[in-house]
Parts: C-alpha cells; structure tokens; sequence
C-alpha cells in the first residue's frame, strides 16, 4: 500500500507534502513531488484529497490482497455546493466512480 | 544546524485532537480573562492540517451522552468493559464535557447527522453519527485563526528539561529546516498520542504501516515523561482492535451500522460465546482460530444494496482501503467481511494506558499537564474524550500559568511567567545538539543508504528486531497474545541488546535522526510493558493482557492500578487502590 505521483502532471504546489501526517512526501530541485519514504505511507489518502490537479494515485499493494486498483478523487459540482467524486481505475481498464457530499453524513 | 532559542508561556506539545483543543481553549480563556498577553506555542513534528489519529477521517463520534442517558451511565460502561480498572474522576470529568465539544465542533463546522426535529441521530448507546472526513482541517483551521497561538510544524520534540521534578520547556529539531529548538515554558502540555509500531504489525512487508493507530505516534510522550521520573499506568492493559484484514479497517460501522454478526466459518455466531467487552471479542476471534473454527468474518451477507452503497461512502470517509478492497475483489453484500485482532498498541484514549493524573489532568511532574491518548486511567475516551481533556489541561496549565506570573509580579514588572523558571542553560543545549550531531557526523561518508548496504545496523533493521522479540516473547500475534514470565524475560534482555546498539546509528539528515528517536522511544515504551505485563500476576483482561502462568482474575491483590516510575534506571512498579465508587476528585500526594 502506498502512492504514485505522476510529476508530468505536478505543478509543484506543495500542498500534498503540507497534508502528509508522516511527511513522507518532498519536493525536489525541478519543483516536483516524490515520496521519498513509500514504504512508510499509513494510507490516509490525504495527500491525494489534495492534489488540486490529481496527479496522485493511492493503491494497496499485493501483500495486503490488491490487485492493482488507482484511487483518486476530484472536485466537481454539485446542486448545492462541492462533491468529492472517487476515482477507482481498475486493471481491467474500467473506472469506477462513487460521489461523496461532504455536507452529508455518514449513514452508519 | 541553526540554534534557536523561543519563549512561550505554554508549550503545546502534539498538535493532534487534544492538542488542538487545548490551544483553542487556552486562547479563548485568555482572552476572557487578565491574561490576555499569554503567549501559546503549539510544536507539531508533521503539520496539524492532518496529523494524528484523524488525518484520513473518523466514521462516528463514539462518545457522546446520548437522550435518556447521564455521565454515570457513561462512567459505569467503560468501568464494566475494563473490569473496574479505571480511575472514576477522570471518566467523570470527560463523560460531562461530551455533549459540550460536540456542540462546539458542530459551531466549527463538523456535519452531524440530525432526524426532522433536529436533533441527533444515535448509532447505539453512546454514538453520534457525522461525516468525520474532514474533522481535523476544522480543527486546524480554528487553531490556526487565534491570534497568541503560533504553530510550528514539522518540528519533532524529543526531550523534556526538567530542574527538580518541575518542567520549564523542551527540546527539538526541524526536520525539514536543520535547526534545533530549546524552548521555554511556563507550563507544558504533552499531547502526542500513543504508540503504534511496537509489536510486529499485521501485515509486515511493503505495507507495515498499513496498520490501525498512526505509525507516526510513536510514543513519545510517554517516553520522555518516563525518562524524567513520571509516574505512568496501566501500561499492561494494552489496546488490540479487531479489525478487517489486511486492510486494519475499524468494523464498528459493520456491527453497528448494519449490525452485522461475528461469525465463524461454520457460520456460527460466537461472540455470546466469550461475552461482549472489547478484550473479549477479541479474544473471542483468537479462540474460534485456535480451535479450528476459524477464520472469523462479520456476517454481512443479504445485506440491501442501499445498506451496500451507504458503507462503501462510509468507509471512503475513513478508511478508504476498505472500500477500495470491496471494489476490487467483491462486495459485503456477496461476501462476508474476514476479521482479524492486530498487533497490540498502547494507547490511552481506548484502553487506560499513560501518564498517572490527577483530575486537573497535572502529571507528577510540576508544571507538565497531559491531554488524549497519552493519558492513562480514563479509557474509551475516543474523540470527544481527547477534546475533553485538551479542554480541562488548558485550563489547568493556564491557572498554574496564572499562579506562576502573579508570584512574578510580586517580584518585578516583567509579566512572562517565563522568566521566573529555571532556564536551559548553554551546556544543556549543547549537549542536546551534540547528540543529534553524533548521529548525523558520520553522514559525510556514511549515509543511511549506504549502512544498509554494507550490512551495518539501520533503524529499519533495528525496528523490525525489536518488533520480532516483542511479537514472540511479550504476547505479540504469533502467540495469540499471550506470554509468560519466562518469556518476559527474554523480550526485555532483548530489548535491552536492541537499545544498546542504537548509539552507532548513523542519519543522512533531520528526519532521519527523528527515526532514530523514535525507535528509542518504542524501545523505552517496551521495557515499561514489559515490566507492566510481567508486575500484573492475573489476566483481567483476556487478549489484552493474557498471562499464561496467571490465568485466572485475582481481585485480592490485583483489583488496583500497576504504576510505574523509573528510579536511578530501574522501573519500579507501584500498586495503588482504586478511586471509591463516584469519586470526583483525585490529587497526588508527593
Ligand atoms: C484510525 C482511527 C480511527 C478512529 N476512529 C474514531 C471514531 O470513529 N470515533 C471516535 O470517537 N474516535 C475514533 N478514534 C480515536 C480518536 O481519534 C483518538 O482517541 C483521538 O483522536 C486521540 O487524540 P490525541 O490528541 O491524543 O492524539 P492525536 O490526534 O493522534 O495527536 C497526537 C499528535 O502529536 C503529534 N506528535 C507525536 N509525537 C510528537 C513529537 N515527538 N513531537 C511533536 N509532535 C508529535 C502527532 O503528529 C499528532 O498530531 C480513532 C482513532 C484512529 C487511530
Ligand atoms: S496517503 Fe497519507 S501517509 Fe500516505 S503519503 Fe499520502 S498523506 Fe502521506
Ligand atoms: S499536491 Fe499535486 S501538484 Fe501539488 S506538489 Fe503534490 S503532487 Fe504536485
């Protein structure tokens, strides 16, 4: 279990590095992120929730039963105000996708 | 590496749950009161946006006196459920103040379910249902609005200075800026959680850290009041979750949510077998496995798909793997969720271990308050509970604060209860830096990667044989939790060869050296469970302290609280009797 971070994509904004609760994340020369500690990453998904331009994916990992499923969200519009939309890429190519309303609770 | 000296009336240490509540409340109850020049530093080791317990989210908050309900049923749940060993006034003061910060929060910003008179929907007795996603950047965000609070981020404590049993500031580093810190206090507050990552965790490969409680709390807190004399409890009740594995996701919100069964594979229900306190439901799993009735599952087969999709968005809210982990390889409503016990943590705010309080939540070092997971006595606290406390130690710390200044004041005109305390002097904080340099000095020629390679001992290396000897010999996973005298013995001879290799460590930079003193800290944490486990001569508590040459309960000479402090380097352990029935008030005796 851990990240990727896709650095075609990172505008080197630093907010996933901020949001790391085990700091894991830097920030090199070329103003790119990289986790610099993978295998020390506690799954929070924090870092992706805050990647303003999605360029982080959170996946298990085989010893932990994963088979590869990449894990986003992105910000879209709701009626009322902003969703969080997750994104699961499967390996079989298909995308999944289960929209939260932060301003909805948990039914359980 | 810089040298920097700060002054602060008070010293926040962790800027987690409790942390961040005291903050607030320290603000806010200067601002009310004459102290409204007072001075709060909040040290933080990543950054309180989302560090702790709560950075991926909480799914309920699990402590909350629900219609119909008093403080006392609250207390008498949490007595029951610990088989009496807790300290009633703190459980008192905590169970009063759940409703309050619950109130608060939701003024935050926190979204909390409520049915059409507005009032809040329970899940249970005790629990109150919200959407915890974003629980801590509310927090932070309230934090980060007060005007006399300044956080650092990214800085890790390391060490109390302590004159004569009082506490006048502590030592740090940046991990990211190389700079040491030696700050100043008039009082303290510790707040850094438990520990995780002692014993050998559930799934120790590429995803060790795939693990319940925060890896990154690593006990700290305990580790430097342990080292300066205070007095520490119940160690020996450690805290096992009952988890779905591989992916160490809570099952509260299975069980309570859709109340879905424990089941074995025969499809029997057997947690009525073994009762229903948290150890023996556990215990309960362990058991079923033993005897060959296992693996166990929580029976959520046939459930509806609106129930189905209402805990996939749950767990997305929490624990996200879960849901990832249903979406990969098949859903609850097709295939019963597995669950397993993990590896055993100490952490105060579910079971009772921690710092020995007394009501106003000042420890037995002068000066030096405590908040959350780090306190021991008061379990089941959860998240209102952290707050709770957070709350009761600010105010505590400010009227010693108070106290400090108005003796100051009779003294001279400056105001800062700081310069009336001992001061760290230049030696002290040059042999702190020297310490971390020691470390560090070899990194020219002798980076962490290059140790590795060259066979030499690393912190990874050193961790994992520390949480090998504490799984085998002192009731880890591999012995279905329980262990032996004999057994203790060989954990703690090994865990004192393991600590004393530490010195020849070697860190490439600051975060480096913060994983050296993280594994000291563990290190110290083991030799005190150790010494806990092997001074209560009963099991109480089935899983979480399962003692093969006691197994029964021995109310005669164990319905008390085993207490620890460490004199001239030996831990000497302490039996004191319960609070009565009802009691409200505790203080030390000195
Ligand atoms: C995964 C998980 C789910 C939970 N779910 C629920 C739930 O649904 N409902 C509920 O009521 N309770 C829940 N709890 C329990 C609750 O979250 C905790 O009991 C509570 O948050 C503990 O607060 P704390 O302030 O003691 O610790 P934390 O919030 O963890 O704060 C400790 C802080 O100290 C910092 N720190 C540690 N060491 C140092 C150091 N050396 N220097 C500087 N800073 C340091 C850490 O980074 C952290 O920010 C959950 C706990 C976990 C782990
Ligand atoms: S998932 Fe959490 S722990 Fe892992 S890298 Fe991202 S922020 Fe850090
Ligand atoms: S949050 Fe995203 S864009 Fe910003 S630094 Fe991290 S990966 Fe790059």
């Amino acid at each position: 279990m851990s990240i990727i971070i896709d650095q075609g994509k990172c505008i080197g904004c630093g907010r996933c590095h901020d949001v790391c609760p085990g700091t894991l994340i830097k920030i090199n020369e070329n103003k790119k992120a990289f986790i610099k500690y993978p295998k020390d990453c506690w799954g929070c998904t924090s870092c992706i929730k805050e990647c303003p331009v999605h360029a982080i994916r959170f996946f298990l990992g085989e010893d932990i039963g994963g088979k590869g499923c990449k894990v986003h969200t992105e910000k879209v519009k709701g009626e009322k105000n902003d969703i969080v939309r997750w994104f699961f890429e499967l390996n079989d190519g298909s995308v999944k996708t289960i929209d939260i309303d932060p301003k909805e609770s948990n039914k359980y | 590496m810089k040298i920097e000296r700060l002054k602060t009336d008070l010293l926040i240490i962790g800027g987690g749950t409790a942390g961040c509540y005291a903050a607030i409340t320290a603000a806010s109850n200067a601002a009310e009161n004459k102290g409204a020049g007072l001075k709060i530093l909040v040290v933080e080791k990543a950054n309180i946006k989302r560090s702790g317990c709560l950075a991926a989210g909480v799914n309920a908050l699990n402590a909350y006196i629900t219609e119909g309900r008093t403080p006392k049923d609250y207390v008498e749940y949490a007595k029951k459920d610990a088989d009496g060993i807790v300290r009633e006034d703190l459980l008192y003061s905590i169970s009063e103040k759940f409703n309050e910060v619950t109130a608060h929060l939701e003024k935050l910003g926190l979204v909390i379910l409520k049915d059409k008179d507005g009032k809040y929907v329970t899940r249970g007795n005790r629990n109150i249902k919200i959407n915890g996603e974003n629980i801590k950047p509310i927090l932070a965000d309230a934090v980060k609005k007060l005007p006399n609070v300044t956080v650092l981020n990214h800085v890790n404590i390391f060490d109390f200075s302590v004159h004569d049993n009082r506490i006048d500031g502590a030592f740090g580093f940046g991990i990211e800026n190389d700079t040491f810190y030696a700050i100043e206090a008039g009082a303290v507050i510790i707040a850094t959680g438990g520990a995780a990552g002692l014993y050998r965790p559930n799934n120790p490969g590429f995803s060790r850290h795939k693990m319940w409680y925060p890896p990154f709390n690593t006990g700290a807190g305990y580790a430097m009041g342990i080292r300066h004399g205070a007095e520490m409890t119940t160690f020996e009740m450690r805290f096992i979750a009952l988890r779905c594995k591989d992916t160490i996701a809570p099952t509260g919100t299975l069980a309570q949510g859709v109340g879905a069964k424990q089941v074995n594979a025969l499809g029997e229900v057997y947690e009525t077998k073994y009762g229903i306190s948290t150890s023996e439901r556990v215990y309960g799993t362990v058991a079923e496995n033993l005897e060959g009735r296992g693996p166990c599952y929580l029976r959520t087969v046939g459930i509806t798909p609106e129930q189905e999709e209402s805990l996939l968005k749950a767990y997305l809210n929490m624990a996200p793997s879960q849901t990832i982990r249903w979406i990969e390889n098949g859903t609850p409503s097709k295939a019963n969720v597995e669950i397993e016990g993990t590896e055993p943590y100490i952490v105060g705010g579910h079971t009772a271990s921690g710092y020995w309080v007394d009501t106003k939540r000042a420890t037995t070092i002068e000066g030096l308050y405590a908040a959350g997971d780090v306190v021991g006595g008061a379990p089941q606290k959860y998240v209102t509970g952290a707050l709770a406390e957070g709350e009761i130690a600010a105010k505590s710390a400010v009227e010693y604060i108070e106290s400090l200044s108005a003796l100051q004041q009779a003294q001279g005109p400056d105001i800062s209860s700081v310069n009336l305390l001992e001061k760290i002097s230049e030696e002290e904080v040059t042999e702190h830096v020297a310490e971390i340099e020691k470390f560090l000095g070899k990194r020219i020629n002798n980076t962490f990667e290059k140790a590795r390679d060259e066979g030499g001992d690393t912190v990874e290396h050193l961790e994992e044989e520390m949480q090998a000897a504490m799984d085998a010999y002192a009731g880890g996973i591999k012995t279905g939790y329980r262990y032996s005298e004999n057994q203790l013995a060989i954990a703690r001879k090994e865990i004192e060869k393991i600590e004393a290799r530490v010195g020849d460590l070697h860190a490439a930079d600051l975060q480096e050296v913060m994983y050296i003193y993280e594994l000291k800290e563990r290190l110290t944490v083991c030799k005190s469970v150790i010494a806990h486990l092997a001074a209560r001569h009963e099991t109480r508590w089935h899983s979480f302290a399962e003692n093969t040459d006691y197994p029964e309960k021995d109310n005669e000479r164990f319905r008390k609280y085993v207490n620890s402090r460490l004199e001239n380097g030996q831990i000497k352990i302490i039996l004191r009797e319960l609070t009565a029935e009802g009691q409200r008030n505790y203080e030390h005796h000195h």
